[in-house]
């Protein structure tokens, strides 16, 4: 009788349990932070897209315009970081769920990371260093 | 002298049954492996003569008896008690002792085809006979047993009707693996617990007479615990037994968020 050749069960790699409550506020930053983001992007877009002609009235003066208020400048900085956070989160979770190797993990990861920090550092530098003056 | 049935194939019951009256044919598409001789699965049909009332089981008797004894699958209560013979048929994990063959026929007198395929996300050891032991791991992983401090009382433990209804939903599990394995979360990653073993430790992290309900709480509070639930609700439609599986999930993420049971 020939031995059977069956692969090895898939052996679960479970590491031993962080005891870290990571996920749980990754978890909840999802909801509150997609909270936060229906009114500031619905909002955003409304005021981009639909009020006083919407796009056609946006060029380098509206956006200076808008600019010159700390309150808009607020808006669109926590609008900046919650979307790049909740999006980048939710890419992980996606990369954790659907790599199946772990070296495609990590580099999905680091790439993602890399990106984040980036597009986080680049539009928060746009924002505080905003400068209407373009001539000067 | 015993009658040999030297045509009919091994395992067999030999010549098959008389036709009963108001029987219609189906088409049963099999999901057969061998790893002994094949590299890939393969499907197999079968025309199989079945009642309306008949159950999947069934008809998967009337293959392995009269058409194909090498057709292998696990059954041992027929009754859906057991748990053991969850399976994929038509798309979807049932139990085919519990599925009758009238709510899978087509309608209009159309000809019906049921297709059966093992549960997905195990290793299939022969056609739709998988490998539980990765399914076990993450259920004893939970710690499914009583666990209490101090000594044992000399009576009984009390418990209110109130605190037994508390888990009473997932003291049904019978651990078919129905839900676990229609998880696509639990399909790419198999180091997730799964439905299941989450539904096993709400049982006992809700009981009032256990007291390891923080560790149970710890260890699904992990990166392969029950944040990784994205609820689908797929478990919830796969349940034989009617538990209200994502919900039962949701209640254990709420005493971690709110770190009270």
């Amino acid at each position: 009788m020939s031995t059977l050749n069956i692969s090895a069960p898939r052996s679960p790699r479970r590491p031993a349990a962080r005891r870290s409550n990571f996920e749980l506020y990754s978890w909840l930053f999802m909801r509150l932070s997609g909270l936060l983001l229906i009114v500031l992007v619905l909002g955003h877009l409304f005021i981009m897209n639909i009020l006083d002609g919407g796009v056609h009235r946006i060029n380098f003066a509206f956006v200076a315009g808008r600019w010159s208020s700390p309150f808009w400048q607020f808006w669109d900085l926590s609008m900046l970081w919650l979307a790049e956070l909740h999006g980048g989160n939710g890419l992980r979770t996606v990369i954790n769920d659907y790599a199946r190797k772990d070296a495609t993990r990590f580099w999905l990861k680091i790439l993602l990371y890399v990106s984040m920090a980036l597009i986080l550092a680049l539009g928060s530098f746009v924002i505080f260093t905003f400068d209407p003056n373009i001539s000067g | 002298m015993t009658a040999t049935t030297e045509t009919a194939p091994s395992g067999s019951r030999g010549s098959q049954p008389p036709v009963p009256p108001g029987a219609i044919t189906l088409t049963v598409q099999i999901r057969r492996f061998n790893p002994e001789f094949e590299d890939e699965p393969r499907w197999q049909s079968f025309e199989v003569p079945a009642l309306p009332t008949d159950r999947v089981l069934n008809v998967l008797h009337y293959i392995k008896w009269y058409l194909d004894g090498s057709v292998t699958f696990r059954r041992s209560c027929a009754h859906g008690v057991c748990g053991s013979d969850a399976m994929r048929i038509n798309g979807v994990n049932r139990l085919a002792c519990k599925v009758l063959v009238k709510d899978l026929m087509a309608g209009n007198g159309k000809p019906t085809t049921i297709t059966m395929e093992p549960i997905k996300g195990l290793p299939v050891h022969k056609d739709l006979l998988v490998d539980m032991e990765p399914f076990f791991e993450a259920f004893r992983a939970v710690k499914p047993y009583l666990m209490t401090t101090g000594h044992e009382p000399t009576r009984e433990r009390i418990q209110s009707a109130a605190d037994r209804a508390r888990f009473d939903d997932t003291t049904k599990c019978i651990l078919c693996a129905c839900c676990t394995t229609s998880c696509p979360v639990y399909w790419t990653e198999g180091s997730y617990f799964g439905p299941a073993a989450i539904v096993n430790a709400h049982r006992f992290i809700f009981d009032s007479r256990d007291e390891g309900a923080e560790e149970r709480l710890d260890i699904l509070n992990d990166v392969d615990g029950v944040w990784r639930c994205r609820t689908t609700f797929n478990c919830t439609d796969a349940c034989p037994r009617g538990i209200q599986v994502t919900k039962a999930i949701q209640e254990v993420k709420r005493a971690l968020l709110f770190k009270r049971v």
